[in-house]
């Protein structure tokens, strides 16, 4: 059976979870533990920490956070932002991550996904991309956080990842994101028709019937922010909502 | 002190710190001179059943799970360290596994995407060993691969969950219990499962 992980994302910027947190009964909001700590009570079946951080400075801080995180929460960490080595990887696995996101650093020297898969196993590499619609109906990654045009198509770049060994694709659309009017449908039916590795969806989602599009779309799991930040709705009623539509999901408390 | 296997593969520290969570007081061992004395031993194991094989073998830590199963310390395989068990894998069919297990190590097959990487139903077996799951829980899955245990081991098979076909989620025999899941990253049901094992860790048999 086929079930659908529903997964909070927390943005880490120097070691504090930033985008708006609006959550009762935290003592502190910007704590990314203490988030993930409630997430992980309200049934999150995994949680991505992704590290904004501009300054390599605070790369330790990161690891702290990791770290922390993996004493608190027992489901899996996935770790993104700032991966540029084997040795970033290493680390981040070490302090407690179950699988390392990369992007930009992959887009440069794309073996450093065959790298991390053949030295830790597919498994752990997750290979994410910031993806832009094309007129034509095709989409152009961009790296740096959504600042550079590569000309790379994110079909191709979703077969050669696969091929190289990522175990795992993380696709945001930019042009959704931040828009709430729900995931780019066709994004995720174009690669996971193309690829068969499990697809995360990320970027757009505005109330919970965008999550259920997303998995009838042919996403293995569907990633939020805001929905969840800002206590408009919680992880559990999520999932109930998922569940009453038609999607299997693990059931809160199960 | 449970011995969690630190044979150089992947992330082991959410092994040690979930069997602390719940009371027991996991170390990591890298070596076989730092096992005796042990009251419980954790196999666990991520990416390639090859990979695995070789590098347990290498570390000298193949003879201390192996005593251990022999002499009815008690005993956890997670995922690879579960596929462990068995003869071999068609992942690697170079490389044998421990062999106290007939059976092989097989591509799941059904149709459905690999790797499983979700949590799934995880049901007990109507008739077969329940210490380790009493009752259905969802628990945690990645692999692709995944043991057709034989002959009497068949009789060990504790649970299974549905991925395109019925899979094995967990073995049971005296001293020795395997999961293809991860216990320590199944939330709640995981820790359960965990504590349960850790209870089993009375110290009546220790690591020599």
């Amino acid at each position: 059976m086929r079930s659908v992980r529903v997964v909070p994302c927390l943005d880490v910027d120097a070691g504090r979870v930033v985008k708006g947190v609006n959550f009762v009964g935290l003592r502190d909001a910007g704590d990314p533990v203490e988030l993930a700590a409630r997430y992980d009570a309200e049934g999150a079946d995994e949680l991505v920490l992704l590290d904004i951080t501009a300054s390599s400075d605070d790369r330790e801080t990161m690891v702290e956070v990791v770290r922390r995180a993996a004493e608190e929460v027992f489901i899996p960490l996935t770790v993104g932002g700032g991966i540029r080595s084997l040795d970033d990887a290493r680390t981040l696995l070490r302090a407690g991550a179950d699988k390392v996101a990369v992007n930009s650093a992959a887009l440069a020297r794309p073996s450093l996904v065959s790298d991390i898969a053949e030295t830790f196993g597919s498994q752990c590499v997750v290979v994410a991309m910031d993806v832009r619609r094309r007129p034509g109906g095709s989409y152009e990654v961009f790296s740096h956080g959504g600042r550079r045009p590569t000309g790379l198509d994110a079909r191709t770049w979703a077969v050669v990842a696969e091929r190289l060994g990522a175990g795992e694709l993380l696709a945001t659309s930019m042009d959704r994101d931040g828009t709430e009017q729900g995931y780019d449908l066709e994004l995720y039916a174009l690669l996971g028709a193309a690829t068969s590795v499990p697809l995360v969806a990320s970027g757009g989602v505005g109330d919970l019937g965008d999550l259920v599009a997303g998995a009838a779309a042919g996403a293995d799991a569907v990633l939020a922010a805001s929905i969840f930040h800002y206590g408009r709705h919680t992880v559990g009623e999520a999932k109930e909502y998922l569940e009453a539509h038609g999607v299997v999901v693990r059931p809160r408390g199960a | 002190m449970i011995a969690v296997l630190d044979y150089g593969i992947g992330n082991l520290r959410s092994a040690e710190k979930a069997l602390q969570r719940v009371g027991g007081d996991a170390r990591l061992v890298d070596r076989a001179q730092d096992a005796p004395g042990a009251v419980g031993v954790v196999l666990p194991g991520v990416g390639a059943f090859g990979a695995c094989a070789r590098a347990l073998r290498s570390s000298g830590l193949e003879e201390v799970a192996r005593a251990a199963l022999a002499s009815g310390v008690p005993f956890l395989g997670v995922c690879v360290g579960f596929q462990l068990l068995f003869e071999g894998s068609e992942e690697d069919p170079r490389e044998p596994g421990l062999g106290i297990l007939a059976g092989v190590v097989r591509r799941v097959r059904g149709g459905l995407k690999l790797p499983q990487m979700q949590w799934n139903r995880t049901t007990p077996v109507p008739g077969g060993p329940h210490a380790l799951l009493p009752e259905e829980r969802w628990f945690y899955y990645v692999h692709s691969y995944a043991p057709v245990p034989e002959g009497e081991g068949r009789a060990w098979v504790a649970a299974t969950c549905d991925y395109g076909g019925e899979v094995v989620a967990a073995v049971e025999g005296p001293g020795c219990w395997a999961t293809q899941f991860h216990p320590e990253k199944s939330g709640a049901a995981g820790l359960e499962l965990l504590a349960r094992f850790v209870a089993t860790c009375d110290g009546r048999t220790t690591v020599g």
